[in-house]
């Protein structure tokens, strides 16, 4: 049998075998993909993102009872920061979810950043369309504990959850830009923590104004400010039900939101994808010619030559007249 | 780029005991030999470390026991390693085990055991002289 129909048959040892090789960019599963691409676009996908230590892993755990007691299927991906000194990575969002390991409808993947910037990896929307092909009907995308800037869930997940607890710094930081802007659900976890009502007041303060300053098209949503202790399995209905309206919301409005959504997945992807290749191409030919990239880069910090003409340079010889050359 | 294959590792804690300091040691050095670490924390069953291995993809399950329960948890997980056309994972012990134990776990397939005083640099050192990233999938 081959690897796509294992694939679409659910079976794991192909599956993880796949994510396998998609992380280590082994051409072939590129090919794998190409045919697994139209079998995509089945399964819901939520994104939980927030600060390290907030409680994403234990939320997730939490949803997960829920969406199983509902009958659907779920594929989980749980990212980690890998280290930038060694390339090495302790992936641990598992040991939060350790009751879901003998679920035969749950698969959960450890992911590694390998130095993506943005909370996800480079693979991401690959393992999501893996995920998606296998069968599973909710992907849940646990992203890198981020800070203010890593927003690349908000374009890829149907629904994005952004988790805070209390006193997480000053009123500032939920003013700033970035971050706070992408959640389409709050939830301030580790609620019974002193100072959960002015957490949530500050969050409902910063999600009015941010309605009144995003004028899309459609009706609007309001984000709900949910409650939760996941730890005790409080509040976690309300998220469930919150997610539930959201999808219903994009659903009723698929023109103007849930095409949206789409669209900006795909480009985050195809952008992905594109400049990847060309990056391979343009460094592969010139190792090729004897320049790998350690040469390149020091000629740059000797100044022999400035970053800007180099790139220029390289993209102009490998890619515009190589293919003059062909001709 | 890619064909650089990263070595991934599940380090598990099989059975009752809680001290996962040992545990946690090895998958720090292992990070730092750049390995990727899978780890699920105690009070793992075979089933769920297997469960874990399966999923994760990994070249390498490392085990760490201090219970003394490892004849009943190690050949529980090799079994299940074999019932899932999974041998090919390389299968380590650390910990506190009699002597007249260990040959008995080698014979089940267990690669190698780390006893109490082992270095870090010399089971780092074992992992990379005996286990290879797997290759890419072919049908």
């Amino acid at each position: 049998m081959d690897i796509v129909q294992k694939i679409l048959d659910g079976d794991i040892r192909a599956v993880a075998r796949l994510m396998r090789d998609i992380d280590d960019e082994i051409p072939s599963a590129k090919e794998v993909l190409k045919e697994l691409y139209p079998h995509t676009g089945k399964a819901y996908v939520i994104g939980f993102t927030g600060s390290p230590g907030v409680g994403k892993s234990t939320l997730v755990d939490r949803l997960v009872d829920k969406l199983r007691a509902e009958g659907k299927t779920v594929g989980i991906l749980a990212i980690d920061p890998t280290s930038p000194f060694t390339g090495g990575a302790i992936l641990g969002d598992r040991i939060r979810m350790q009751r879901h390991f003998l679920d035969p409808g749950v698969f959960i993947r450890s992911l590694a950043t390998r130095g993506h910037f943005g909370g996800l990896t480079r693979s991401t929307h690959d393992m999501i369309d893996v995920l998606d092909a296998m069968g599973k009907d909710v992907i849940i995308v646990e992203t890198v504990g981020v800070g203010q800037d890593e927003i690349e869930i908000a374009h890829t997940a149907h629904t994005t959850v952004l988790v805070t607890v209390p006193g997480m710094g000053d009123e500032v930081q939920a003013i700033k830009a970035g971050i706070m802007e992408i959640g389409d659900i709050f939830v301030v976890n580790k609620s019974d923590r002193e100072g959960s009502r002015k957490t949530v007041r500050e969050l409902r303060n910063l999600v009015e104004l941010g309605l009144r300053r995003h004028k899309t098209e459609g009706p609007p949503w309001e984000p709900p400010i949910i409650q939760t202790v996941a730890s005790k399995n409080k509040g976690i209905d309300e998220l469930y039900e919150a997610i539930i309206k959201h999808q219903k919301y994009l659903f009723d409005n698929k023109a103007t939101k849930l095409e949206q959504v789409l669209y900006d997945r795909a480009k985050l992807h195809f952008i992905g994808i594109l400049r990847d290749q060309l990056f391979n191409t343009v460094i592969e030919r010139a190792r090729e010619r004897g320049e790998d990239l350690d040469l390149l880069v020091s000629k740059i910090v000797h100044r022999d030559v400035d970053p800007y003409s180099l790139a220029n340079e390289l993209v102009e010889r490998e890619l515009v007249n190589s293919k003059s050359k062909e001709k | 780029m890619g064909s650089d294959r990263k070595l991934r590792v599940l380090i598990a804690k099989p059975g009752l005991d809680g001290h996962d300091r040992g545990a946690r040691v090895i998958a720090r050095a292992f990070r730092d030999a750049g390995f990727e670490v899978i780890y699920t924390g105690c009070h793992q069953t075979p089933e769920q470390i297997v469960s874990t291995a399966l999923q994760e993809d990994v070249d390498l399950i490392g085990l760490s026991i201090l219970s003394g329960a490892h004849m009943y948890s190690f050949p529980r997980i090799m079994e299940l390693l074999k019932e899932n056309n999974a041998e090919d994972i390389t299968v380590i012990g650390g910990g506190i085990f009699p002597t007249e134990d260990i040959p008995k776990l080698k014979e089940i397939g267990i690669k190698e055991i780390f006893e109490p005083g082992t270095l870090l640099e010399d089971i780092i050192e074992w992992v990379k002289t005996n286990v290879k990233p797997r290759g890419a999938q072919t049908s």
